[in-house]
């Protein structure tokens, strides 16, 4: 299982995404944002958390026309996986591959702490090791995580059992307190909280690690 | 050939750092501040030299680029 980890300037979360997905058993592979190209046999990609270039217009969007993300385009076009993390779920959102927009908090404040989040569908390979209903401890680190998305695009995620995640309590003012959503083919998976900071109990906690070892198992078994 | 872009958040869509920036007037005594909306303005100096061709182009780079219109509304000045 071939991963892809993509740094951009000012991602900061890339080295803990790549340790996340070596640990699980995936062979990982750290591409620069000017790559044009992925590397040959790329199951998945990742974009990681940070500060992409500055969130200069608005948070992802110079990255999302960067030069590796019209490879990540097409790579989702054929498609294969991409998991968007924090700023990287930003990205997703602004390539377009994943439907709405997150805004600044309700709150205006950044929030930094560990949150409780509801396991809202097993349907994916990042959620089948998990039960629907399931409460985890996964940290957040944002100050633009407040996902919206006007009704028909909610009640079209509603309908097809795309939201990955919830907040038990809504930390950003998020619609429907969405933490995570799913493309139409389930694939990609954009979430704000960060599953990599929580993959062994010396972090505080493990929770994140379930989200890797099945995206790995689910992909081996394909 | 300068253009002029507005940025807006659309209708509908809430503001939280306009309603910051309402409360603080408040605070500030002035009264009688309905709402407030924040947005941003983009200059842009162009080659171009014909007025509807540089406005289609603007009108391409704020679809493309400088507005998301998931959420955001825009509006071009040309001058």
């Amino acid at each position: 299982m071939k991963a892809a980890v993509i740094t951009f300037p000012g991602s900061n979360c890339d080295r803990d995404l790549a340790v996340a997905f070596d640990k699980a058993g995936a062979t990982v592979t750290r591409v620069w944002h000017k790559d044009a190209g992925l590397p040959d046999g790329t199951d998945i990609v990742a974009i990681p958390g940070g500060f992409s270039f500055g969130d200069y217009l608005r948070c992802g969007a110079i990255a999302a026309q960067s030069p590796v993300a019209a490879a990540i385009k097409a790579h989702a076009d054929r498609g294969g996986y991409v998991l968007g993390i924090c700023n990287g779920f930003q990205v997703l959102t602004e390539t377009g591959l994943l439907p709405g927009a997150l805004m600044r908090n309700a709150g205006l404040k950044f929030v930094c702490k560990t949150v409780t989040l509801t396991v809202a569908t097993r349907d994916s390979a990042y959620t089948n090791g998990w039960a629907k209903g399931d409460r985890v401890r996964i940290p957040v680190a944002h100050h633009d995580g407040n996902y919206t998305i006007d009704a028909d695009g909610l009640a079209r995620l509603k309908d097809e059992d795309r939201i990955a995640f919830t907040y038990a309590e809504n930390p950003n003012g998020s619609t429907a307190d969405i933490a995570g959503v799913l493309s139409a083919n389930r694939r990609v998976l954009g979430m704000m909280p960060h599953p990599e900071r929580v993959i062994e109990d010396a972090q505080g906690g493990a929770d994140g690690s379930v989200l890797f070892r099945s995206l790995i198992s689910a992909m081996a078994a394909a | 050939m300068k253009a002029r872009v507005h940025v807006m958040l659309k209708d509908g869509v809430l503001d939280p750092q306009g309603e910051a920036v309402k409360h603080a007037l408040g605070t500030l005594g002035f009264a009688g501040v309905e709402g407030v909306r924040q947005g941003k303005v983009i200059e842009l100096d162009l080659a171009a030299t014909d007025r509807a061709a540089a406005e289609a182009e603007v009108k391409a780079m704020c679809e493309k680029l400088l507005a998301n219109t998931v959420i955001e509304k825009y509006s071009v000045e040309i001058a």
